[in-house]
C-alpha cells in the first residue's frame, strides 16, 4: 500500500513537472519573438525620419549625409508584388487540380512531393542558380529576374499553403455541385475558388511576405541601384539589401539607417502578415458555413 | 441619347447571350482542355527540381572534373587565387553551426508542440499561433541584425567569459577567439528561425494520433504524461525524426543571417565559441564579384551544388515520412 502510494505520488510529480517546463518553453519562445521585436524598434526607432521613406539616397549618403531608401521600398514592392503575382498564375491551377481532379492519388503525392522540395531548397541556391542562367543568355541583374527568382521560391510556398486550406473544402459542397451537372472545371472555378477565398488569400500573403523579405536571391539577381527603378529591365534596390548594406558600412549614421530599415522591412511584413489574418477572417463571412 | 440605346442594346444582348447555356459538350470540352493545362502545370516543380540540379552540375562541372572529388571536399585550403578550392572548412562551417542551431531548437521546439497539441487550452493554442506566425514571417535579415545586435554582445559579454570560467577545460567550449562573432551566435539565431517550422510539423504530426488510443491510457490510470510518453510519442516518432531534419535542412541553406553573425573565417572551428564559414555565406559573399579567377565561378556554383544535393536528400526523406504519417489525418 504504502509503495504504491508512493509510486502514485511520483509520476503525479513527473506530470507537474513535465507540464512547468513546458510552460517555460512556450514562454521562452514566445520571449524570442519579443526581443526581436523589441531589439528591432528599439534600436530602429531612433533613426526613423520622415525623410527615410521619403528619399532616396543623396550624394555622400553612404557617408553619413542626407537621403533615404525610398528606392529600396519601392523596389521591394515592385518585387515582392512581381513575384507573387507571376506565382499565383502556377500555383492556382495546381492547387486546384490536386484537389479537383487528383485528390488523394499518387500522382497528386509526388507533386506535393515535389513542392515540398522545392519549398526546401534555400534562396541561396536559387539565387545562384538565377545568377548562372542569366550570365550564360548574357543578361544582367534586373528586376525582371529578381521577380523570375523570387516567384520560383514563392511557388511552393503559395501553392503549398493553398493546397492546404483547399483539401479542408467541404465535400458536400463539392458533390452538390456535381450533382447539379458541373464539370469538375466549374467545380473549381465557381465553388472551390470562393468557398476558398480566405484561405487562398492568405496563401498569396504569406508568399508575399516571404519573397518581399528574401535577400540571398535578389543579391544576384536583381542587382542594387539608388534610383526608383523605372523599368523591368534595369537593377533594383530591395529592402533586405538596404539593411545589409548599410549595416556593413563603418559610418556609425549608416548603420543607425540600417537598423531604421530593418524596423521598415519588419513592420511591412508584420502588416502582411496580421493584414492577412483581418482579410481572412473578413472574406469568411461569404463562404458557406 | 443614341448613345445610351447603344449601351442598352449591348447589355440585353449580353444578357440574353448569357441565357443561352453552353452546350454540354463544349464544356465538357472546356474540362477536359483544363484538366490537360492543369496537368501541364503540375509537372512544373518537378521539372523545376531537375532543372536546378541540372543547371548546377552543369556550371560546376569545370571544378568536378579538373580535381578530384575527395580532393575538393576535403581539401583543407581555399586560396581561389592559386588554385586551391578545399570545400572542408566550409562544409564543417555549416555542419558546426547547423548541429548548434538544432541542438538549441529541438528541446524547446518538443516541449512547446507537446504542451499545444495534448494540453493546452484553445485560447492559449489562438494566442500561441499567432505567434508562431510572426516568427516564421520575419524576414532573415531581420534575424541577422537582432543577432548582430542582441546575441552577438550577449555571446561575448556573458556567456563567453562564463563559458571560459567554468567550462574552460572542454575543447568544444573553450574561448579562443573573443569577438562574440561565431558559430555559437548563429547557432542561437538559427535556432529561433527554425522553431516555427518544427513546432508545426509536430504539431500536426501529433494530430494523427487517434483520440481512442489516448481515452484507453488514460482510462486505465495513466496520467497524461504517461500517456504521452508510452502511447502517442513511439507513435509519433518518425515524424518527429523527420520534423527535426526538416529544421536541419533549413538550417544548413540559411544565408544572410548567419553570415551577419559568423564570423566568416575560413577555418577548421574546434569550439563554438570560433568563428565559421558556412557554405552559403561562402556563396553569397563571394558569387558575382569573381569572374577573373579562373574556375572560381565553378567552385562556387560546386558549393551550392553540395548545399542542394545535402537539402534534396534531408528533404525527401522527412517529407516521404510525413506524407505517410499525415495520410492519416486525410483519411
Amino acid at each position: 500500500m504504502g509503495m504504491k502510494k508512493k509510486h502514485f505520488e511520483r509520476r503525479h510529480l513527473v506530470e507537474l513537472f513535465m507540464k512547468t517546463i513546458m510552460r517555460v518553453a512556450l514562454v521562452i519562445v514566445a520571449g524570442a519573438l519579443g526581443l526581436i521585436l523589441w531589439t528591432i524598434i528599439s534600436r530602429g526607432f531612433p533613426s526613423l525620419s520622415w525623410d527615410m521613406v521619403s528619399q532616396v539616397p543623396k550624394g555622400g549618403y553612404y557617408m553619413g549625409k542626407e537621403g533615404g531608401i525610398l528606392n529600396a521600398i519601392i523596389g521591394s514592392l515592385y518585387l515582392g508584388a512581381g513575384g507573387t503575382g507571376l506565382a499565383i498564375i502556377f500555383s492556382l491551377p495546381i492547387a486546384l487540380y490536386l484537389k479537383t481532379y487528383l485528390g488523394d492519388s499518387k500522382w497528386g503525392a509526388y507533386v506535393r512531393l515535389a513542392l515540398d522540395v522545392l519549398w526546401g531548397i534555400p534562396s541561396v541556391v536559387y539565387g545562384a542558380f538565377g545568377f548562372a542562367l542569366m550570365i550564360s543568355l548574357g543578361l544582367r541583374a534586373s528586376l525582371l529576374a529578381g521577380i523570375i527568382v523570387l516567384a520560383l521560391i514563392e511557388l511552393p510556398i503559395m501553392t503549398r499553403a493553398m493546397d492546404e486550406v483547399i483539401r479542408r473544402m467541404p465535400v458536400d459542397l463539392e458533390h452538390a455541385a456535381l450533382a447539379l451537372g458541373s464539370t469538375k472545371f466549374e467545380v473549381a472555378m465557381n465553388v472551390v475558388t470562393r468557398q476558398m477565398l480566405p484561405g487562398i488569400v492568405t496563401a498569396i500573403l504569406l508568399a508575399f511576405g516571404r519573397g518581399i523579405g528574401d535577400a540571398a536571391s535578389v543579391l544576384f539577381t536583381a542587382g542594387y541601384t539608388d534610383r526608383i527603378v523605372t523599368s523591368l529591365m534595369r537593377p533594383t534596390a530591395s529592402l533586405p539589401l538596404a539593411v545589409f548594406f548599410q549595416l556593413g558600412s563603418p559610418y556609425p549614421e549608416v548603420q543607425q539607417r540600417g537598423y531604421a530599415a530593418a524596423l521598415i522591412l519588419t513592420i511591412i511584413v508584420l502588416a502582411v502578415s496580421l493584414g492577412s489574418r483581418w482579410l481572412s477572417s473578413r472574406l469568411n463571412k461569404y463562404t458557406v458555413k | 441619347m443614341s448613345e445610351t440605346e447603344f449601351l442598352s442594346s449591348e447589355s440585353t444582348k449580353q444578357a440574353e447571350g448569357r441565357r443561352v447555356r453552353p452546350s454540354a459538350t463544349s464544356r465538357i470540352r472546356q474540362d477536359q482542355a483544363a484538366k490537360r493545362t492543369f496537368f501541364i502545370f503540375t509537372l512544373l516543380p518537378i521539372i523545376l527540381i531537375l532543372i536546378v540540379t541540372v543547371a548546377l552540375l552543369v556550371r560546376a562541372w569545370p571544378i568536378i572534373s579538373a580535381y578530384h572529388l575527395s580532393d575538393l571536399l576535403f581539401g583543407k585550403t581555399w586560396k581561389p587565387g592559386e588554385g586551391l578550392f578545399g570545400f572542408w572548412p566550409f562544409i564543417l562551417g555549416t555542419v558546426w553551426v547547423t548541429t548548434v542551431g538544432v541542438v538549441l531548437s529541438v528541446p524547446a521546439c518538443l516541449l512547446v508542440s507537446i504542451y499545444l497539441a495534448e494540453y493546452a487550452h484553445a485560447r492559449i493554442r489562438s494566442i500561441a499561433k499567432p505567434i508562431l506566425d510572426l516568427l516564421a514571417a520575419i524576414p532573415p535579415v531581420v534575424y541577422g541584425v537582432w543577432g548582430l545586435l542582441a546575441i552577438v554582445p550577449f555571446v561575448d559579454d556573458v556567456l563567453a567569459p562564463l563559458s571560459d570560467r567554468w567550462l574552460g577545460s572542454v575543447s568544444i567550449f573553450s574561448v579562443t577567439q573573443p569577438t562574440g562573432f561565431g558559430i555559437l551566435s548563429a547557432g542561437i539565431v538559427l535556432a529561433v528561425m527554425i522553431t516555427p517550422l518544427i513546432i508545426s510539423v509536430v504539431y500536426e504530426v501529433f494530430q494523427t494520433v487517434p483520440h481512442d488510443l489516448r481515452h484507453a491510457s488514460l482510462a486505465v490510470g495513466a496520467t497524461q504524461w504517461q500517456t504521452i510518453r508510452n502511447i502517442v510519442l513511439p507513435q509519433v516518432l518518425p515524424g518527429i525524426i523527420a520534423a527535426v531534419v526538416l529544421g536541419a535542412s533549413r538550417a544548413l541553406g540559411e544565408t544572410i543571417a548567419v553570415l551577419m553573425v559568423v564570423g566568416n573565417v575560413p577555418q577548421v572551428p574546434t569550439s563554438v565559441f570560433d568563428s565559421a564559414y558556412p557554405l552559403p555565406a561562402l556563396i553569397a559573399n563571394n558569387y558575382g564579384e569573381m569572374m577573373s579567377i579562373p574556375l572560381y565561378d565553378a567552385a562556387l556554383l560546386g558549393a551550392a551544388l553540395v548545399l542542394l544535393v545535402v537539402i534534396l536528400i534531408f528533404n525527401i526523406l522527412s517529407t516521404i515520412v510525413l506524407q505517410r504519417m499525415l495520410r492519416r489525418k486525410w483519411a
